[in-house]
């Protein structure tokens, strides 16, 4: 799960970690009335959206009176911010956070991730802030310091010490560095993250050091123990059909193709994913109905693909263990006749009873095409969208 | 022979009076020799019960000692299902196999670290896998028996229905299996790809394997170095997730690309240049292990 920068923030700042004064803006004149609270003469306005890659963008500007904060929260709001991170069509700005500007001596960088090699939580630090990590690691990966956390103890005094010496921290700030890193990572572990980027992390004029952006993901699996973040879920920021998928406990991935997948299984949906790019096609979804396919399951996920207007044909591949083939049949069935189905589908089932399953559907009188593999199917699929 | 699993093995199911844990405990019972090896279960509730004749104890440590089991299946919810498993590792059993979708990334890092700094020998398959089979012996999870026989093939997967499929086409071709392997979709998990192919290895009942993968992680890249010095057998590989886009968790925990790391192509590139045959026909992994046995 993701969540806005000044969110992020506020996080934070709860575990002690100093950011620039901030407030969220949801108008012009709430942007206007935060710069005013702030003291200072420069502000910062920046668009805040899920996706990286803002500055570049042109949704985050530096303002250096009220006249100027009004002008750019007036710009920012409401455009549609692309960047390399949002796709072609960008992401609408509904909410902005107004900061007070900085005085920034040294930008550097911290990220952690959960490293599945030494399975621990990694803290990444460089004296390369301000960059896009990913150009560091593949230029001047010696530049990039680790540090694998000891779950039962946090970062270490020494351990945090050192990084931050040789990210280039200068001995005054050192004990103030240490506290932040060690900060960043109680923040990390006791909210359950799965990924977080201080990007940049700031030292400043007068030796302080302070996060100037923060990105954090949250795991998933954890956001039951979590409620307070679940709260910060922004739909906006969301894929409509992802949405509606997860209401019904099914897990849906939207894609750019014309053939909608129904799957049971994970690796069995990516799979038939690629085979229709295989065959000549592009999927338009991934969406693993799980072990518990019933009718209505079924329905529901035939509706949502076809609420996308790019779906021209329906792939449905099942594997039957303990899930019976006869009984994902008659839910397909029911769902092709619920949404008065104009598509092509083709259905592959395999698996317990599956000859039962496919009499099911032969009898429905319905024009459902049955295959008998999984490339079969996909030749079927293309073919039938293609209109041969 | 098989691997990990076989018609003598003791299996303690944790977690056997929820529903998930009652359906598969007793199609696992009546798989095979099933009946011989399912043997206790646990709740510290229904401690002295019994689920269908089958023993419930008050944990891993009295199952042990009472009904000599020496591997533990755990279909335990989500919230606790981390501390069901140091439970059965830290009462020394020799297998854990989790069922369990969902844990939280945190307690499986908390686990694995416990079990390191403790030295212990137990071997963890999983979590969020379907579990592991030696066909016409023993069951232990929840993939359906009826599609496996015996045979001389080592399967190996992070997926569930993926690896039914595979060996839905090993059996078309009359190709039968000496043990399947989930590993599962987790990214902080027990037994790798690598570790199983070192099982299969060592397996003078097994001929040939099959590796099948997906995106994120690197576990099927660190195999295939291993298998280009150390495999004295023919692998055969498939990886799902060709189409999958970055960033985006494809259903599976496990399953992401983060960072431009864990694509499914570099992962075929790695193993085709450490000499596994792989296919990108998810339909042909069966007609692939064929061509390459002797």
């Amino acid at each position: 799960m993701k969540i806005h920068e000044y969110q992020a923030k506020e996080i934070l700042r709860k575990f002690g970690v100093p950011t620039p004064k901030g407030v969220p803006c949801f108008s012009v004149d709430e942007s206007v009335k935060a710069a005013q609270s702030i003291p200072g003469k420069v502000w910062v306005v920046k668009a805040q959206i899920h996706a990286g890659g803002r500055g570049k963008g042109g949704g985050v500007k530096v303002a250096k009176s009220l006249d100027e904060v009004k002008a750019f929260a007036g710009q920012i709001l409401g455009m549609q911010l692309k960047t390399h991170q949002t796709g072609p069509e960008g992401q609408k700005v509904r909410r902005l956070l107004i900061e007070e500007g900085a005085d920034i001596k040294k930008e550097l960088y911290v990220g952690m991730v959960v490293d599945r090699v030494t399975q621990k939580v990694c803290l990444m630090a460089s004296s390369e802030g301000g960059m896009d990590i990913e150009e560091v690691a593949a230029k001047t990966p010696e530049k990039i310091h680790k540090i694998f956390v000891d779950p039962e103890t946090g970062i270490k005094n020494a351990e945090a010490d050192e990084v931050a010496a040789k990210i280039g921290i200068p001995p005054a700030s050192v004990p103030q560095a240490r506290a932040v890193l060690q900060a960043l990572y109680k923040a990390f572990w006791d909210t359950d993250a799965s990924l977080a980027e201080i990007n940049p992390l700031v030292l400043t004029g007068d030796g302080r050091v302070i996060a100037l952006d923060a990105k954090i993901n949250f795991d998933s699996n954890a956001l039951f123990r979590h409620p307070d973040i679940v709260a910060l879920r922004d739909l906006d920021e969301e894929d409509a059909a992802e949405i509606e998928a997860s209401k019904f406990d099914l897990s849906y991935i939207s894609l750019d193709g014309n053939i909608g997948c129904l799957v049971n299984g994970a690796g069995l949906a990516m799979a038939t994913m690629d085979t229709i790019k295989l065959y000549g096609a592009e999927p338009a979804n991934f969406l693993d109905v799980g072990g518990g396919a019933t009718a209505e399951k079924v329905t529901e996920a035939f509706k949502i693909m076809l609420k996308n207007p790019k779906v021209k044909g329906i792939l449905v591949n099942i594997f039957g263990g303990i899930m019976q083939c006869d009984t994902i049949a008659k839910g397909v069935v029911a769902a092709a006749r619920e949404v008065n189905l104009s598509v092509p589908l083709v259905v592959r089932m395999k698996g317990t009873n599956d000859e039962m399953g496919r009499q099911i559907l032969k009898d429905s009188g319905l024009p459902i095409i049955s295959a008998d593999n999984m490339a079969d199917a996909a030749q079927k699929i293309v073919a039938a969208v293609a209109g041969k | 022979m098989s691997i990990l699993i076989n018609k003598n093995t003791r299996v303690v199911t944790q977690g056997i009076t929820g529903k998930t844990g009652q359906f598969h405990t007793r199609m696992s019972r009546d798989y095979a020799n099933g009946r011989n090896c399912f043997v206790a279960g646990v709740n510290p509730k229904k401690a002295g019960e019994d689920f269908e004749g089958i023993p419930i104890y008050a944990s891993v440590k009295e199952a042990k000692e009472k009904a000599n089991v020496n591997t533990s299946v755990i279909y335990v919810p989500p919230p606790f299902a981390a501390a069901a498993i140091w439970e059965a590792v830290d009462a020394d059993l020799d297998l854990v196999i989790c069922i369990t979708e969902g844990i939280p990334v945190r307690d499986m890092i908390e686990v694995k670290d416990r079990m390191r700094k403790h030295n212990k020998k137990t071997i963890l398959v999983g979590p969020n896998c379907p579990g592991v089979i030696t066909p016409d012996e023993i069951k232990i999870g929840i993939m359906p028996g009826h599609i496996h026989k015996k045979g001389r093939i080592g399967v190996v997967s992070r997926s569930g229905t993926l690896t039914y499929e595979a060996v839905g086409q090993l059996m078309e071709l009359g190709l039968g299996q000496s043990s399947c392997v989930g590993t599962g979709g987790d990214p902080v998990n027990g037994v790798k790809h690598i570790d199983v192919l070192r099982m299969f290895n060592d397996d003078p009942d097994t001929e040939a394997v099959i590796m099948v993968g997906e995106i994120g992680g690197s576990d099927e890249e660190t195999a295939a170095l291993w298998v280009k010095d150390n495999m004295k057998k023919p692998v055969v590989g498939f990886i799902a997730g060709v189409t999958a886009p970055a960033g985006k968790r494809m259903g599976h925990a496990g399953a992401i690309i983060s960072g431009g790391k864990g694509t499914a192509q570099e992962k075929l590139a790695v193993m085709e240049a450490c000499g596994i045959k792989v296919t990108r026909n998810p339909a042909e992994m069966g007609k692939t292990l064929k061509s390459i046995l002797k």
